[in-house]
């Protein structure tokens, strides 16, 4: 087991948690997770409510530590962060000794100091501080630099929300932990918001692991995907790998994938895109991206119909071959979840079990996939 | 005015009582408090049960006990005589000790409330930013139940200046030592002296309720951080 903590060589997180609430009452929960996760760029820990992922998060962070009611002894717990041992049978790292960030789903900012305050709380208590300038940039980056005189009673949430980000920033953590961090934010705020993660996300150098239960945010931030149900891990793995799966009827509702397209060229006179993806092309609505930009898209499972012919005379614009790779009922007593290939992207379309049977889909079937709206997620 | 000197002395022992027995109960409740506000343990009832025995108990039971307690036999008397202190009985520290028990739960259920606001939250953020136990304590606790720590301070205050019955107990009545502004006005009242007990009661009138009036009004408007959307 000691050498999980890094698959193939490259720096990972490894996380082994299991305990059970054997309280005979309705509140019994257990938790049973191994996760290997990549050290870069943002893990999404996807799941309802009540499927153990702030738990989760919480445990990493060390806020929780489960103890065996009769025995008096720790679960099973393993936690690794690139070789570096944070829990084990003998060891228990205290989460103030846990080089991490940790957001909260409410900001939880001191509301007795100001927010300058706030930011150096963490700061003066670092082990590594951070350099003037990295100062400046995440102060920058978070867009708070004309808010650092104020109290957090004076601030709206997202820019309470983001001080918290670049509070747990600052202190330099090795992996940054984020419980639904975009959770008590109406929708606008949220908006506001998610650009500035993802210009985290591209600019910073440090692994997140994000609690989340939309899939929305899943589909724009996300590079790995652990989902969770009932307090196990239904699905981990690359987020394209994990969107496309067949067998997750947690994910069912939002049924679709996320796929990276190259723009190819603009259509001034249409408003349009073209991008290729692997296996195809796609228009898409122009929101000024750049010839040669990687756009990522997400396409569900509901807005995609399947044609044996070509069929040009139709509205829809996008129309790609695709094959056949898997046919599998919904959870849904008329629907059917069908996984497509064009070229190496997987796709999933979402068709009522009455056209699965007049087309006769089965697996290696080729047909024409006509995709009714590509949204551009990031 | 009409205070006579020895009402002076009263009212400055008096102070000095309150002022004496306010910061050693700040000192002493704080981590009784912290303790009742965090702990699991079985002993939480019965210690919050025996804080909260003087708000019940006549103070002529209390008073009865420490003067047995502090008394030449007395456990309490042996112990400072061991000491070389002397007898705690009839004296000024006897009285604060006396008072600080009799205060106590005056200070030490304003410090609880105010911690067990608090919640998790505010320490579960310090932790993670890299604070350990006793940092969270000084950087987090202590600052954000100053209002429970600004109710614990007066009301301590103003109980310790409002106690009669303890103090004829176990402190007498002895000029400059024991003998309070409750203590006087008691025996202006017996020797007929009328004028003189109007004076001192008026001014413990006027004491007590601006001392209220100020305390309610910090509550209301409460601190600036207790409004609004912080932790």
């Amino acid at each position: 087991m000691s050498d999980n903590s890094s698959v193939l060589g490259r720096p990972s997180i490894s996380a082994r948690f299991a305990f059970a609430h054997d309280t005979g009452e309705s509140t019994d929960f257990s938790l049973d997770v191994n996760l290997q996760l990549p050290a870069s760029g943002v893990t999404a820990v996807y799941g309802h409510s009540g499927s153990g992922k702030t738990t989760l998060l919480r445990c990493i962070a060390g806020l929780q530590r489960n103890i065996h009611p009769q025995t008096k002894t720790g679960y099973t717990a393993h936690l690794a962060i690139n070789n570096t041992i944070w829990q084990d049978e003998k060891t228990f790292l205290p989460t103030h000794k846990r080089a991490l960030g940790y957001v909260f789903q409410e900001s939880g900012l001191f509301a007795h100091l100001t927010i300058a305050n706030n930011i150096d709380y963490g700061i003066r208590r670092a082990a590594k501080k951070p350099t003037d300038a990295d100062y400046n940039h995440i102060l920058a980056l978070m867009g708070i630099q004309s808010l650092m005189k104020q109290f957090p009673a004076q601030l709206s949430g997202g820019e309470r929300q983001r001080v918290a980000i670049a509070r747990s920033l600052l202190i330099r953590p090795r992996l940054l932990l984020m419980d639904e961090p975009l959770s008590s934010l109406d929708i606008t705020r949220k908006e506001d918001i998610l650009p500035y993660l993802e210009s985290l996300k591209s600019e910073l150098n440090v692994p997140i692991i994000y609690v989340t239960h939309s899939m929305d945010e899943v589909a724009r931030l996300a590079d790995h995907l652990v989902v969770m149900e009932k307090g196990r891990v239904a699905a981990q793995g690359p987020l394209r790998e994990v969107l496309s799966r067949l067998d997750l009827p947690v994910l069912s509702a939002e049924a679709g994938v996320v796929v990276e397209a190259t723009v190819l060229e603009r259509d001034d006179r249409w408003h349009l895109l073209r991008a290729e993806i692997e296996g195809g092309t796609l228009w898409l609505n122009d929101n000024a991206e750049a010839i040669g930009q990687v756009v990522r898209l997400r396409i569900l499972a509901k807005d995609i119909s399947l044609s044996k012919s070509a069929n040009e005379a139709t509205s829809i614009l996008n129309r790609i071959p695709v094959r056949v790779t898997a046919v599998t009922p919904d959870l849904d007593d008329a629907m059917s979840l069908v996984q497509l290939a064009a070229g190496d992207t997987l796709m999933l379309a979402r068709l009522t079990r009455r056209s699965v049977d007049q087309l006769a889909l089965a697996s290696g079937d080729t047909l024409w996939a006509q995709i009714k709206s590509v949204a551009i997620v990031r | 005015m009409g205070f006579t000197d020895a009402d002076w002395v009263a009212i400055g022992l008096t102070l000095r009582l309150a002022f004496t027995v306010t910061v050693l109960l700040l000192v002493i409740g704080t981590p009784i408090a912290w303790w009742l506000a965090r702990t699991n343990s079985w002993l939480r009832g019965p210690v919050a049960a025996v804080v909260a025995l003087p708000l019940v108990l006549p103070p002529t039971v209390l008073g009865f006990y420490f003067l047995l307690a502090m008394g030449p036999q007395g456990w309490l008397g042996q112990l400072t005589q061991m000491m070389g202190l002397g007898g705690l009985a009839f004296t000024f520290w006897g009285l604060v000790i006396a008072s600080m028990v009799y205060s106590l739960p005056f200070v030490v259920q304003p410090l609880q409330n105010a911690m067990m606001s608090l919640g998790d939250r505010p320490l579960e953020v310090a932790a993670t930013l890299g604070a350990g136990p006793c940092d969270r304590f000084f950087s987090v606790v202590l600052p954000m139940s100053r209002p429970g720590f600004v109710t614990a301070a007066v009301l301590g205050f103003a109980h310790t200046v409002g106690e009669f019955g303890l103090v004829l107990m176990i402190g007498g009545n002895i000029p400059g030592e024991t003998r309070l502004v409750s203590v006087q006005i008691y025996d202006h009242v017996e020797a007929l002296e009328y004028t003189q007990a109007h004076w001192l009661s008026a001014a413990m009138v006027v004491f007590s309720f601006s001392v209220l009036l100020v305390l309610y009004r910090y509550q209301g408007k409460s601190s600036p951080f207790k409004v609004g959307h912080g932790v």
